[in-house]
């Protein structure tokens, strides 16, 4: 049952994707069925938001481990690919300068910190937003599954990990941009960023990505090395006793995750048009949570449902009534940890069992 | 005496006021001397003015007035409020004269006057005054009122001042009373006047190496103290940290419940405070006082509440818990912003918290760093009292220790959980109160302090109130020394990195529980 749902949010997914790519790119001007800037801005940051709820299901959902700091992964991606977009930017800030972006030249600093170089090619740019979040996770992951911190202790250092990043990128020295962090992009692979076919590219490129996650993650999960994962979720003790090494099936699973939420940001970064350690804060990272939770862990599709679910509703409230986002957002964490565990999937999964009790009681027992 | 009381009045008769204008230096002196010993306001004002040349005899209106050139011609005022009387030609008005000797002696005079007056603060101005620029002239005064006004609030800012002035003499005997009287003195100002007299060349080699001697040894006693400075200050801080984690303390101990509403619950007890200076206006040492048992209340009962409505669903769920509270902390942010408003509010602090210690120059501290230290203190004890010397600590730390033990020994462990929830969470009521007196109060409060608490108690170790404390403590004067060589967010984040670290060194903390639970 689980695979109907898959295969209709990939469909639905797919369809997205087609439809923009028909209306927007190949006849933007015959059929005028093409979606405005906005919406496939919007699209496409639910379709980053998906690929991070993956990204977090993947480790909480299926190994157990709830870090409240994935928003630091995402945000490192999306200064990774920040930094390539502002080195695009050349001579065309404000102040002119061929090599240094605006903020530098504001701070009055003479010459590109080391850092930064390398950031102009694209090749680079992408490796680092793989790389920086990788790293930064496995060492971390190393650190921590190696000394078994693990439940809610993980989830406390992993909040702390990120509102340190956070307090660390809004200093000015650090040379991320501060307060203001990374915007004013002009263009990415030399297509204007803000033109209508770019962002339509980007959209689609978004929901591939989401598409081949979907694809890879739920693959992955029914390998062998997935039923581990499972086993370590529900008793870490007792794999840890059949031979598994517990500490390196956790820290690769670890690592993926943070690699794929750092893609989600680098994806995310270009559409929205900015970055800034406001990304960092340990709220955004509680709420990519809640969409987990909302959609139902443990089943990769229910956590991009989820994704799209909750950032619809965002939309709508902070649009319609901004005092009431938190109020929903809060009741929200706490209804649907009392009385729906299961998220939107399992509302799913029994309304079906419901419908056709025979077949499903059959596939229940035969599936974990 | 006759010009005594002739000086006393606003008038001067016409033969004195004429006397005075044409009396002769000697004479001059005297009257100086008699007007020094006058102590009303105009004495002084006339000696004020007559020091900086603008005291004028007018034998139109038989009086002195305040004069100042206009052009060509001398605009008179008052003496006493500087009132415009007339403009008048040259002629019109008799100069008082003065020569250097008569400016020394009224100068003389009138710091004699600044520096014995009753009231404290003006003595104290008037040294500070003096400190910046000090006059050899003045050192025969000075060590008169020295001897003669043997007060505490001023005497020590006195000696700084005598010992100033006699490192500005040329006699190496003098100077070496100065380095002798500054010796160990710790105010900016001891340390300039050295150092001033040190790139004088005039010195003989005693003199220098004896100010070189004494300027290191208060640079080293500076460095001392400023060290105590920032462990007191770190104390303090870590008196703050201790009020916010020692609640968590006891929820997260007792049922391995991570509230991350904690938070939220300081910032009712803040608020509380708040509401209830709004209702006993003007005496904020009584409101101070009634909102301690009313923010334990209010924020003990949210605790009890959360419990029984949302935690106790979810045993044996840390994770959900932990997602539950998460959004409870959203609620009640919200909540407070609707009420209250998204703005700071400020809360005053009673008088008696005004003010600060002064041990010496480079070691002050404010007194309601004070009172959160006691009061942190106090705290620690009274929870302490109760864990350890009453039955309710026994049946809470027996719960805590082995759930299903107790239970079965007859202690209604639910009933248990709930208390202590609300014991918890009323500390951290408490500990609101503490923190509306050293920062506003703003819905964002309690973010502030919720990373901060959860690591104050991991790394002392779950369900260990001494653990808490030492931890505490121990972070919060760690930030403070490491603040002022990198910076306050630096430090933070260094601060971050070493406890983060720490744990995965030590998981179970600094002092891990012992129990059959420990290990689930």
């Amino acid at each position: 049952m689980d695979q109907l749902f898959r295969k209709l949010t990939l469909a639905f997914v797919i369809v997205v994707v087609l439809y923009v790519f028909i209306n927007n790119i190949l006849f933007p001007e015959s059929f005028g069925l093409g979606l405005d800037s906005y919406y496939l801005t919007l699209i496409g940051k639910y379709l980053c938001f998906a690929i991070l709820a993956l990204a977090l299901d993947a480790v909480w959902g299926y190994c157990g481990i709830l870090s409240l700091g994935h928003g630091a992964f995402f945000a490192l991606g999306g200064y990774a690919m920040g930094m390539y977009l502002m080195r695009q930017i050349g001579d065309r800030g404000v102040y002119g300068d061929p090599l240094l972006p605006d903020f530098m030249v504001f701070l009055n600093w003479t010459e590109l910190p080391w850092f930064w170089t390398g950031f102009d090619q694209p090749w680079f740019a992408a490796l680092m937003v793989i790389m920086v979040p990788g790293l930064l996770a496995f060492f971390f992951g190393w650190f921590a599954f190696r000394s078994r911190v693990s439940g809610v202790y993980l989830s406390i250092i992993t909040q702390a990990l990120t509102y340190a990043l956070m307090l660390a990128f809004f200093r000015n020295e650090m040379g991320f941009g501060g307060n203001n962090g990374l915007t004013d992009f002009k263009d990415i692979l030399g297509y204007p960023i803000s033109a209508e076919s770019t962002r339509a590219s980007l959209m689609i490129l978004s929901g591939l990505a989401l598409i081949f996650f979907l694809i890879f993650t739920s693959w992955a999960m029914r390998t062998k090395f997935g039923r581990v994962l499972l086993a370590i979720r529900d008793s870490e003790d007792r794999a840890r006793f059949l031979g598994y090494r517990v500490e390196s099936y956790k820290l690769f699973i670890f690592v993926l995750s943070a690699t794929m939420a750092g893609i989600a940001g680098a994806l995310y970064v270009p559409q929205i048009g900015i970055i800034n350690p406001g990304e960092f804060s340990p709220l955004n990272s509680i709420e990519i949570v809640v969409w987990v939770a909302v959609g139902g862990r443990g089943s990769l599709y229910g956590a991009a449902l989820g994704a799209v679910v909750v950032n619809l509703a965002k939309t709508y409230f902070t649009g319609a009534y901004p005092d009431a986002w938190l109020y929903f957002l809060g009741s929200l964490f706490v209804l649907s940890t009392i009385f729906m565990p299961r998220g939107i999937v399992g509302i799913l999964q029994d309304s079906l069992h419901w419908l056709l009790p025979q077949k499903s009681r059959y596939r229940r027992k035969s599936s974990p | 005496m006759a010009l005594l009381a002739l000086f006393s009045s606003a008038t001067f008769a016409f033969e004195e006021g004429l006397a005075l204008s044409e009396s002769s230096w000697e004479e001059k002196a005297e009257w100086i001397e008699t007007l020094s010993k006058d102590t009303t306001d105009e004495a002084e004002q006339i000696l004020q003015h007559w020091v900086g040349g603008n005291l004028f005899y007018w034998p139109a209106e038989n009086r002195l007035v305040a004069g100042t050139k206009e052009g060509r011609k001398y605009e008179l005022r008052e003496i006493i409020g500087g009132l415009v009387i007339n403009v008048v030609k040259r002629k019109a008005v008799k100069k008082i004269k003065v020569n250097n000797k008569l400016r020394r002696q009224i100068k003389q005079a009138l710091a004699y006057r600044s520096l014995s007056s009753p009231d404290a603060s003006k003595r104290l101005k008037a040294i500070t005054e003096l400190k910046r620029k000090p006059d050899y002239s003045l050192l025969q005064t000075l060590l008169r009122l020295e001897v003669a006004n043997p007060d505490l609030t001023t005497a020590r800012d006195l000696r700084t001042l005598v010992g100033l002035v006699y490192l500005e003499s040329s006699k190496s005997t003098e100077q070496i009373e100065g380095i002798k009287r500054l010796t160990g003195n710790l105010s900016s100002e001891a340390k300039e006047g050295l150092s001033r007299l040190l790139l004088r060349e005039d010195l003989t080699s005693d003199v220098r190496a004896l100010g070189q001697r004494t300027i290191k040894d208060i640079e080293k006693k500076l460095l001392y103290w400023g060290h105590a400075q920032n462990i007191v200050f770190g104390v303090s801080l870590g008196s703050i940290l201790l009020l916010a984690a020692v609640g968590l303390a006891i929820t997260f101990g007792v049922m391995g419940v991570i509230n991350m509403a904690h938070g939220e619950f300081i910032m009712l007890g803040a608020y509380t405070t708040f509401v209830v200076q709004q209702i006993i206006p003007g005496n904020s040492a009584t409101a101070l006082l009634v909102s301690i048992p009313a923010a334990f209340m209010i924020a003990g009962a949210a605790g009890i509440l959360l419990e029984k409505s949302v935690i106790r669903h979810l045993y044996g769920r840390p994770l959900e818990t932990l997602l539950a509270t998460v959004g409870v902390s959203l609620l009640l942010q919200q909540m407070v912003r609707s009420i209250f408003g998204p703005l700071n509010q400020a809360v005053t602090s009673p008088e008696i918290l005004s003010g600060s210690f002064v041990v010496n120059a480079a070691f002050a501290i404010t007194y309601n760093r004070v009172f959160v230290i006691i009061f942190a203190a106090l705290v620690i004890v009274g929870l302490w009292l109760l864990m350890y010397r009453t039955s309710f600590g026994v049946r809470l730390r027996a719960v805590t220790m082995n759930r299903g033990m107790a239970a079965s020994m007859g202690i209604r462990s639910q009933r248990m959980d709930a208390l202590a929830f609300g014991l918890g969470s009323g500390v951290a009521g408490i500990a609101g109160v503490a923190i509306s007196q050293l920062t506003n109060v703003g819905p964002n409060l309690g973010q502030a302090y919720i990373v901060d608490s959860f690591m104050v108690v991991v790394f002392g170790g779950v369900g260990n109130l001494f653990g808490t404390a030492i931890a505490a403590i121990g972070l919060g004067v760690a930030t403070k020394i490491v603040e002022p060589i990198i910076g306050a967010v630096l430090a933070k984040i260094v601060i971050l990195i070493f406890i983060i670290l720490f744990i995965q060194r030590r998981p179970r903390g600094l002092f891990a529980l012992r129990g059959r639970s420990v290990e689930e």
